[in-house]
């Protein structure tokens, strides 16, 4: 097919203003300055250049990559054209942000951005830095796709772990285990400068991960097929040893900051475990989850605050009560929302969990909820004279809170009511055929969930020793529902992966705090748009997912036979 | 006749008659205690009245973006909120800027005019871009994929137009020609409250005109009846999505600066609950249904001014006021388990998916 050689500049163009505007756009939001002082790579790239400049890198990666056929000299056009336009409009915000009065309503056009943008060079010659920054990225990302193909996953790693690492830096020297002398003053003179990584460390990691990754893609295909059953499972079981261990000491290792998101991060994995059944394994959105949490919460707060001194019992006689309140909730609001369609029942969910958070904080509650001052002095947990009273013993009974959690809800995944849920999932209706009885099948989802979060609640507010309705918030459902989706729907590991990814990271990365909510948005936009199925997907859940595309080119005859194998896995 | 009855009803269904008979009997058993206390003046019940109308008829035009959305997707964009925040909460720059040249009170019409048309417009922007980026892609993906995404959109739009414009409220200059209050008769109402209601009734008015008697208006209804055939009968499809969508925005816009009037602070937050309600009012009114959403609208407004006060009050719970939302909330989940095709019911035929 002969194309239109004016065409490849009009795409050009486009992807160029796009670009452009997204820039403009993140400049605005403010992201670029508030991470302008983070560098990766001391005194040379920031963290929000990299912000800057990604969609340009994106939108010259694409365009090429679009049009792999045409000559390098056009390709080379091309991209200088994308970043020339992206540049100019950068320039143009530099220039209309001078000279009017932007400040007044875009709150981040400051003059310290535009400083940025300009690299600090004076205004006539300064015109001229964003378009040729932009023109550098866009010829980077075009030497990119010249790299040839066994080379470009190590490489794109190397680069990953260059950012990761540079951005983490104050974040690395406050693990215990690097404080120990000769580490410290390797980590902290050498690798790392006054901000980001030095020059020479840069390089040193660049070389050890991209040189490590491709050593492992290489003799990974030699070993693959050496490897026996049996040594694969003690390799496995070594690899579970380790991991014990390591999670086992981690507190110890990272140290009392790292405790305090760990204890976080695993309330969180509780909560999106119990939320993966709802919305993963039977389908259900639930977007008043933090319903159950607080309902789990202020059990444990009522029964146990001597401040209140209504009951005074303890953290273990409270527990029972608390996961009972908290799954009779579950069933309470089940029973008559069950019925509803599924996205009625989000926005159902959603005013329970609104309705739920405004009564804790009303005053005609004040005498048992306290109001909104909450509930002080929650008894903590103790078994014989161990006092689980700080962070780093707490976070023991969260592990086993999450490991009882998690086997639970692997053994429910396999079970014949886990596969109900599944097939509620995919179509009430035949699942109805089936002889499946919806209203139960949904109502044990829901009680279950509710179960989870009443656990996480209960040890939530043992670990605060208070509660407060305002941390009730619509905001931890969307959370949560955030990870699980990002992990990937009904996928266990996923839900560890999505923890990590959006808990932890956050509470490590404090700038990050406050674009948060920024980001996830985006991700959970692009997730729907680009891999629905998320980061750990589960096997069935990519088929459904998939099924359209699988469709068309395959015949049901021959798609029959592959989808019973992936379907009635046993789990491992 | 009993052994019928008890074969067709589930433990579910007496659970729920049963909590729905209880709060049934708390309202009546608090209305009749307020009234018999006489806690209230007429002249409060008059007021509450006004607010409850015109906070109503601000529902009722945001949940017609729901309403005409839905009808045509079936999807619930989530988003809407955040599209009815961003038309105030960027007109409010223009409102200061042309406080600060001294024209916004001498020529105080032009300027309500302006102000409305920036935020319409950038309103409608918005819900365009939303569309053509977010929701074109998923049309045919599984039902919970676009609702996670307009929840995300969600997110994305009100953290952005946080970055932009700044954490902190912004504050809408007052218009002094809407000070005072015109007599209707014997009841005084506020200028200002007048202007929101009479503005926001026009409105309706006049979507719903489009909406039935143009000919776009016949093509939206005929893409929310079945798309197949709406595209075989020539019309184009994607075209008629992106009227609706401007549709939704432009009321939303107007909304926004109606509710701007009424409560002046705007920031990034405002749109949450606002929109939470209209999506309330909506589905109260019957979903897809634009009439349903005026009605849905009002009701919703009265119910939240006058019902803590009638129904709260009486049974002696203090501060009842806390508790609008609550109400607001509890009136939808009701509603949607009794019945979920709403006052009006469903325009749509193919209610289940």
């Amino acid at each position: 097919m002969k194309t239109d050689p004016s065409a490849v500049w009009k795409q050009s163009l486009r992807n160029g203003l796009i670009a452009g505007g997204i820039a403009i756009l993140v400049s605005l939001v403010g992201l670029v300055e508030a991470f302008g002082d983070d560098y990766i790579i001391s005194g040379l790239v920031s963290v929000g250049e990299l912000i800057l400049l990604f969609p340009i890198f994106l939108f010259a990666y694409l365009t090429i990559h679009g049009n792999s056929g045409q000559s390098r000299a056009t390709q080379l056009g091309m991209t200088a054209l994308i970043g020339l336009v992206a540049g100019l409009m950068l320039t143009l915000l530099v220039i209309v942000g001078s000279t009017t009065n932007m400040r007044e309503m875009f709150v981040n056009a400051s003059p310290a951005l535009f400083n940025m943008l300009t690299r600090g060079v004076p205004f006539p010659l300064g015109a001229l830095v964003p378009p040729l920054q932009c023109i550098l990225a866009a010829w980077i990302s075009l030497g990119f796709t010249l790299i040839p193909e066994r080379f470009r996953k190590p490489i794109s790693l190397g680069i990953l772990w260059v950012i990761i690492l540079g951005t983490l830096r104050d974040q690395i020297l406050l693990i215990s285990i690097i404080q120990v002398e000769p580490l410290y003053t390797i980590f902290r003179y050498f690798i790392f400068a006054q901000s980001g990584l030095s020059l020479i460390g840069a390089l040193i990691i660049f070389v050890l991960a991209t040189g490590l990754s491709y050593y492992t893609s290489t003799r990974q295909k030699a070993t693959q097929v050496t490897r026996t059953p049996k040594r694969q499972k003690t390799t496995r079981i070594i690899l579970f040893m380790g991991l014990g261990v390591l999670i086992a000491l981690l507190p110890q290792i990272l140290g009392l900051f790292y405790s305090e998101i760990l204890d976080t991060t695993g309330l969180f994995i509780m909560m999106g475990l119990g939320l993966n059944i709802v919305v993963g394994f039977a389908g259900l959105l639930d977007l008043g989850y933090v319903a159950f949490y607080a309902i789990g919460a202020y059990t444990m707060g009522v029964l146990t605050s001597s401040g209140l001194g209504l009951f005074d019992l303890t953290f273990w006689q409270a527990m029972p009560f608390a996961l009972l309140v908290a799954w009779l909730a579950g069933l309470l609001l089940g029973l008559p929302v069950l019925r509803m369609r599924g996205d009625y029942l989000a926005i159902v969910t959603l005013g329970f969990g609104e309705i739920v958070r405004l009564l804790a904080l009303s005053n005609w509650l004040r005498g048992t909820l306290g109001g909104t001052q909450g509930i002080q002095s929650i008894a903590q947990p103790a078994i014989g004279p161990i006092r689980f009273d700080s962070i780093q013993s707490l976070y023991y009974l969260i592990v086993l809170g999450i490991i009882i959690v998690a086997f639970v809800a692997w053994r429910l995944k396999g079970s014949r009511l886990g596969r109900s849920w599944m097939a509620v999932r995919e179509d009430e209706d035949v699942a109805q055929a089936m002889g499946i009885n919806l209203v139960l099948t949904k109502l044990m989802a829901f009680s279950t969930g509710a179960l989870f979060a009443g656990l996480a609640g209960a040890l939530g507010a043992a670990k605060l020793t208070s509660v407060y309705p305002h941390s009730m918030t619509f905001l931890v459902s969307i959370n949560v529902l955030v990870l699980i989706i990002i992990g990937g729907m009904g996928s266990i590991p996923g839900v560890f992966v999505g923890a990590l990814v959006l808990v932890g990271l956050p509470g490590i990365l404090t700038e990050f705090q406050e674009y948060r909510l920024w980001f996830y948005g985006l991700a959970l936009v692009l997730v729907m748009l680009l891999r629905p199925e998320g980061l750990w997907p589960e096997a069935r859940r990519k088929l459904e997912l998939h099924e359209a595309e699988t469709e068309g080119l395959v015949p049901i005859e021959e798609m029959a036979p592959a989808a019973t194998f992936t379907e009635l896995p046993r789990d491992r | 006749m009993l052994k019928r009855w008890r074969q067709t009803v589930t433990a579910t269904d007496l659970v729920v008659w049963g909590i729905g008979l209880t709060i049934g009997i708390g309202v009546i058993i608090g209305s009749i205690q307020t009234i018999r206390a006489a806690q209230y003046s007429p002249e409060q019940w008059i007021n509450l009245t006004i607010d409850g109308l015109k906070v109503g008829e601000i529902y009722a035009l945001i949940a017609l973006g729901y309403t005409l959305v839905y009808g045509i997707l079936r999807m619930i964009n989530f988003a809407h909120s955040e599209i009815f925040m961003s038309g105030p909460f960027t007109a409010v720059f223009l409102a200061k800027y042309l406080n600060s040249i001294g024209f916004y009170n001498t020529h105080p019409i032009i300027s309500l005019l302006l102000i409305t048309l920036l935020s319409a417009a950038v309103a409608a922007t918005i819900a365009i871009l939303l569309e053509r980026i977010a929701y074109r892609p998923l049309r045919f993906a599984p039902r919970l994929v676009p609702l996670i995404t307009a929840i995300g959109a969600s997110f994305f739009l009100q953290y952005t137009f946080r970055g932009m414009y700044g954490n902190d409220p912004e504050t809408y200059p007052t218009f002094d020609f809407l000070d005072g209050v015109i007599q209707l008769g014997p009841i005084p109402i506020p200028k200002t409250d007048a202007l929101v209601i009479v503005s926001a009734v026009l409105m309706m008015l006049i979507l719903y005109g489009i909406v039935q008697y143009t000919k776009i208006g016949k093509a939206m209804r005929s893409v929310s009846e079945d798309k197949e055939t709406a595209l075989l009968m020539g019309i184009n499809v994607d075209r008629v999505i992106v009227f609706t969508f401007t549709l939704g925005g432009i009321s939303a816009g107007v909304a926004g600066i109606l509710y701007s009037l009424i409560f002046h602070q705007v920031h990034f937050y405002m749109g949450f609950f606002p929109g939470l309600k209209a999506f309330t009012a909506a589905v109260l009114g019957g979903i897809g249904n634009v009439v349903g959403a005026w009605l849905g609208g009002t009701l919703l407004g009265l119910l939240e001014s006058l019902g803590p006060n009638l129904f709260l009050s009486g049974l002696g719970i203090p501060a009842p006021n806390q508790l609008k939302d609550a109400i607001a909330f509890a009136i939808l989940v009701f509603i949607l388990i009794f019945r979920p095709q709403g006052i009006m019911g469903e325009r749509i035929g193919k209610a289940k998916m």
